[in-house]
């Protein structure tokens, strides 16, 4: 039974992730069953009642009775697994008052995490294990999903109001965030990280960014972050050009802006781009970078300057 | 004695071939262009829609190209880009359900086939069935336009304010749909005026083949609710041109009351394409098992079950979107009482076949395949109707995979089998047996392996709309390209020997399949009037039991 | 039941006889009797007139959805429009409506001339109703009562939040239906020339005079049409 959940649905991040998959294992065998009787059915029929010639069928015109049976056995059937599904469903809307809360802002095609002490993250976010956490969830243009498979929870994110979701994840590790609604054409690039720690490791991601960063040379760790953060969305490193300039090339040249001054691409040049993307606009580009002041702590600065260093 | 015609007229099948028939009664293009005669015209929209089915699959093909490897590469060169592959997978749906599905089963073959079954000479408004298929045609020509400027990348759903700030040629494309709306409803209006009117002597409401009867309910949700969906395209043309505020958040408008518009005609739009898919398989199963159809009023009760319902669930679409709690749980409720009539159905069709005397030819075969494809896609709604599992189901491959199981795995292989069934009817030729069976065979093959693994990748988490995606799908991402290759190849060889079979000389007789409607007292291909004579209905539907000759 | 028998014994070709001689010229080929096309033509028009009540639905529903998210903006906008002249309008339509009965009256009644007189009366009562249309649209240009981002009315109570202009959305809901009902009225004068041309041939007579008939309906409904708007976009506060 197990295997075939397995081979069907995520990993269980959740205890209603395990709610789900009893609904869905109880579905897939009813279905199976369904099919094979129907089906089964269908071509028994075909064979036993094959063609001959001459043969002349009786007129069975109708039966009231088996109309009736098979109206209302399926549809009490039908009534069982809507009050299953509406049960289980009500435990997904409605938060516990206790639940962290999280708030998402969502916009083509980046996700930002606030959490309840004002720090921010970018496509990566960090819950305690066992404790309920709730996303209050906005976006800034157009439709996005919020979706944690192994969670089994997804709710659209919608511009203009707020939305949530809730879960409270039971097992440690990484688990994916995608996004579930197409928001365009880098919709299936908006993916995030959600990591469930323990809880000491949890406070400690949460003031510091965690300690991964150690375990990397500043040119790695700014190659990950480029991945993680979004950079990658709109900054090339092969010299296309996309939303954004790309970074091949570009440390220690002289670049022009769109109101015709020309700067040095450094250090400093590059900091400010990240954290005050508006200061400055490349000539033959558009002033839509969002600025990442809290989303990068100080080692993913030094970590990306590194890594746009090496772009040659 | 009257001179009226029956199935147990001793001269039936006896006749000879008229000389002049509907083909070539009158010749030349203009004849063709200009004609009012339902059968030109059903056989018109039979290549329109064929076409657009053509240039859907084409795109359907390059769809499962690129998701052949997360790298989109084919012989090392990346297939298409991002911006284009949503292009890609907006016109597949949009080409599919608008200029395809909507259309082909009315639009072709009841067109053909309505009037012959009532008895009559014609629907009730000629001119406004041609009207209706040049509607189709402008549509055809604003889409394709609309295509060649730079395409739509909204998907065919147009969600707002995706579909109110996009760059691309949604207003075209809008104005398609809003010409091919009324298309349909032109057609549907006509044939409930045409079974309310136009009746053979002697036929009453419940004397009707079945396949009227799933046309009226058709026509009915034709009528009802396509002008929701003609204005919900006004409403967002002019909300991109004017900005009057109603879908988009950043001019105080609400992008979900655009959702609740759409699929308000869009939910009837699925009934609209899986009743005449029913209707046909009523006419299959019972000709094919010499047998009459078991249960005809819940059959046909069923259909306008299904027409009524199918207005009461379109929320089940937007479980996640945002709509009330409350909206949520009655759609659920409702979503699971629409799916008895169609459960109905299957038994009933079952029934039928139990102690029949049923030969497989190609029709038939793909009566089965309907039966097991359709029970597979019904099924597979259960779990998008029930709240828990729809929450982590909806938007993933598991939807792309149920509704494929119920529009092509039911509508387009009843669609195909109705061609078949009359085909000689309508060309006067028989297809090629084999051939036949060979393609059904591919079709089928071709169409679980593409489809089936689909319900897998979206239980496992992989989003539609999906241009990148995560290693681990990349093997059943592989199988379903692979099956789409087989279904393809199917649906060629399929189009092959159809077209093949028209070099030959007409030789089908009057009634090939020995069917008790009235189209087949008629010659193959018709007369251009039908009938020589009115024909009366002297027994009921579906009888074979044998009826005493006149000089036996 | 069928409401087309046949007398195959009298009738072998089921021809039927429209009681002014064998072929009226009208009688279309697939139709037994005149009176079963003439009824089916009526299902056809009551058909299409639902799928009118459909279309202008929607923008009920969407006009009741936007009310109910703008209430005070749309309640200060609609005291721009002007009651007088929409209630002109009113009277100028039921009036329109009667003469409409009335041609249809005289048309199954072989009265020739009346039946163009009173469509002419219709169609100058569609004229007046576009014309009033026209002074009431000039006067919203003139304040700047625009759709949408067209919008330039200065003076409103309440400020523009987020973008949100409760105003503009009204008035882009109000031009959106009386434009599209305009556009019926327009419509509407082209079928009545149509048929009063037709009717002045002496095409019609108490046997055929279906698309009077028709057109005459169409005409109530655009009519009905207008009798739900006045009263939600001028007189409901």
């Amino acid at each position: 039974m197990e295997w075939f959940r397995s081979i069907m649905l995520p990993p269980q991040g959740s205890a209603f992730a395990g709610e789900v998959d009893t609904l869905y294992m109880f579905l897939f065998w009813l279905s199976a069953v369904l099919f094979l009787g129907i089906g089964g059915a269908a071509i028994y029929f075909a064979w036993r009642y094959r063609y001959t010639p001459g043969r002349v069928t009786p007129h069975i015109t109708h039966n009231t009775t088996l109309e009736i049976v098979w109206s209302v056995l399926p549809l009490l059937l039908c009534g069982v697994i809507f009050f299953w599904g509406l049960n289980d469903w009500m435990k997904y809307a409605v938060a516990p008052g206790e639940s962290m809360e999280i708030q998402i802002t969502a916009k083509k095609w980046l996700w930002t995490f606030e959490y309840p002490d004002g720090s921010r993250t970018a496509n990566e976010i960090h819950v305690p294990i066992n404790k309920p956490v709730k996303f209050i969830m906005t976006s800034e243009d157009v439709l996005h999903d919020f979706f944690v498979p192994d969670m089994r929870v997804k709710h659209d994110i919608v511009p203009g109001r707020y939305t949530q979701v809730w879960f409270t994840p039971t097992v440690l590790g990484k688990h994916h965030v995608t996004c579930a609604e197409y928001c365009g054409k880098g919709h299936s690039d908006m993916t995030a990280t959600l990591v469930v720690d323990n809880e000491p490791d949890f406070k400690k991601w949460l003031e510091t960014g965690g300690d991964d960063w150690k375990n990397y040379p500043p040119e790695k760790w700014g190659e990950m972050q480029r991945e993680q953060k979004g950079c990658a969305t709109c900054h090339s490193i092969d010299g296309t050009k996309g939303q954004g300039p790309t970074w091949k090339g570009i440390y220690g040249t002289m670049v022009e802006m769109n109101d015709g001054k020309s700067y040095l691409v450094d250090d400093a040049y590059l900091q400010e781009s990240m954290l005050q993307p508006n200061a400055k606009i490349v000539k033959g580009f558009e002033a839509i970078m969002p600025s990442f002041q809290g989303l990068l702590h100080p080692q993913d600065i030094r970590g990306l300057i590194a890594y746009i260093k090496t772009l040659k | 004695m009257a001179q009226a015609l029956t199935h147990s007229d001793p001269h039936i099948g006896d006749r000879p071939r008229p000389a002049k028939n509907y083909l070539n009664a009158t010749t030349g293009i203009w004849s063709w262009m200009t004609t009012v005669d339902h059968k030109r015209i059903g056989v018109m929209y039979l290549v329109a829609v064929s076409s657009a089915f053509f240039v859907g699959g084409m795109f359907a093909l390059l769809v499962r190209l690129t998701l052949l490897t997360p790298s989109h590469k084919l012989f090392g060169k990346v297939l298409i880009d991002a911006d284009t592959y949503n292009r890609v997978f907006t016109l597949h749906g949009a080409i599919m359900v608008f200029l395809f599905i909507i259309p082909s089963v009315p639009g072709s073959l009841a067109n053909f086939v309505l009037p012959l079954m009532l008895g009559a000479k014609d629907v009730a408004f000629p001119r406004l069935n041609l009207a209706s298929f040049y509607l189709w045609c402008t549509g055809a020509i604003l889409a394709v336009t609309s295509m060649i400027v730079g395409a739509v990348d909204t998907g065919w759903t147009f969600y707002t304010p995706y579909s109110t700030t996009t760059q691309s040629s949604v207003g075209l494309m809008t104005m398609a749909v809003f010409i091919l709306g009324f298309s349909s409803i032109f057609t549907g209006l006509n044939f409930i005026a045409t079974v309310h009117k136009l009746r053979a002597p002697g036929m009453g409401w419940f004397d009707m083949p079945l396949f009227v009867w799933g046309t009226y309910a058709t026509a009915i949700i034709q009528v009802l609710a396509t002008p929701v969906l003609g204005i919900t395209m006004v409403l967002l043309a002019l909300e991109r041109v004017f900005n009057i505020g109603i879908f988009d958040p950043k001019i105080g408008g609400d992008p979900v009351l655009f959702q609740h518009f759409f699929w308000f005609y869009s939910h009837p739009a699925v009934y609209i394409m899986i009743v005449p898919g029913m209707a046909i398989i009523s006419e299959i199963i019972p000709t094919f098992s010499r047998k009459t159809i078991f249960g005809y009023k819940a059959i046909a009760y069923s259909s306008v079950a299904l027409a009524l319902l199918g207005f009461l669930v379109w929320g089940h679409h937007m479980f996640v979107a945002g709509q009330s709690e409350l909206a949520t749980v009655v759609f659920s409720a409702l979503t699971f009482l629409v799916a008895i009539p169609s459960g109905v159905k299957l038994f009933n069709w079952l029934a039928t076949m139990y102690k029949g005397n049923i030969s497989l030819e190609t029709p038939m075969l793909y009566g089965i395949s309907f039966i097991l494809l359709f029970a597979i896609g019904g099924l597979t709604g259960i779990f998008l109707g029930a709240l828990s599992t729809d929450i982590h189901l909806t938007d993933t491959y598991f939807v792309v995979a149920h509704f494929h199981y119920v529009m092509m795995g039911g509508t387009v292989i009843a669609f195909i089998g109705g061609v078949h069934y009359w085909w000689p009817k309508i060309t006067g030729r028989m297809y090629s047996e084999k051939w036949g069976r060979i393609g059904c065979s591919l079709v089928f093959i071709g169409f679980n392996m593409t489809f089936l693994t689909q319900f897998f990748l979206g239980s496992k988490g992989m989003p539609r709309r999906y241009y990148n995606y995560l290693e681990q799908y990349q093997p059943l991402h592989a199988f379903s390209t692979f099956g789409s290759w087989v279904l393809g190849m199917g649906l060629f060889i399929t189009a092959a020997y159809l077209l093949a079979s028209l070099r030959k000389p007409m030789d089908a007789p009057d009634n090939p399949w020995g069917g008790t409607t009235m189209e087949w007292l008629t010659s193959s291909p018709p007369i251009e009037h039908n009938f020589e004579e009115q024909p009366v209905l002297e027994h009921e539907p579906y009888d074979y039991r044998p009826r005493v000759k006149k000089h036996a | 039941m069928s409401t087309s028998t046949v007398d195959l014994q009298h009738d072998p070709h089921g021809h039927g006889d429209d009681g002014h001689g064998h072929d009226d010229p009208h009688h279309q080929h697939h139709f037994t009797t005149m009176e079963q096309q003439f009824d089916t033509s009526k299902i056809g028009m009551w058909l299409f007139l639902a799928t009118e009540v459909l279309l202008f639905g929607g923008l009920f529903v969407g006009f009741g959805m936007m009310q109910a998210r703008f209430p005070e903006q749309f309640k200060e906008a609609h005291e721009h429009l002007q009651r007088p002249l929409g209630a002109l309008n009113t009277v100028v339509l039921l009036v329109s409506s009667w003469t409409m009965v009335m041609g249809v009256l005289s048309a199954r009644t072989n009265q020739r001339k009346k039946l163009v007189i009173y469509l002419i009366i219709t169609i100058l009562c569609a004229c007046i109703f576009l014309g009033v249309k026209y002074f009431e649209y000039s006067h919203k240009f003139e304040e700047g009562l625009l759709p949408g981002h067209y919008y330039t009315h200065h003076g409103d109570k309440i400020a523009t939040v987020n973008g949100a202009n409760g105003y503009a959305t009204f008035f882009s809901f109000y031009f959106m239906m009386t434009g599209l009902h305009g556009i019926h009225i327009l419509v509407g004068i082209a079928l009545l020339a149509w048929i009063a041309v037709r009717g002045n041939r002496g095409e019609f007579n108490s046997s055929y005079y279906t698309p009077v008939d028709l057109v005459g309906l169409y005409w109530h409904l655009v009519d009905l049409i207008w009798i739900y708007l006045f009263p939600l976009y001028y007189l409901i506060s």
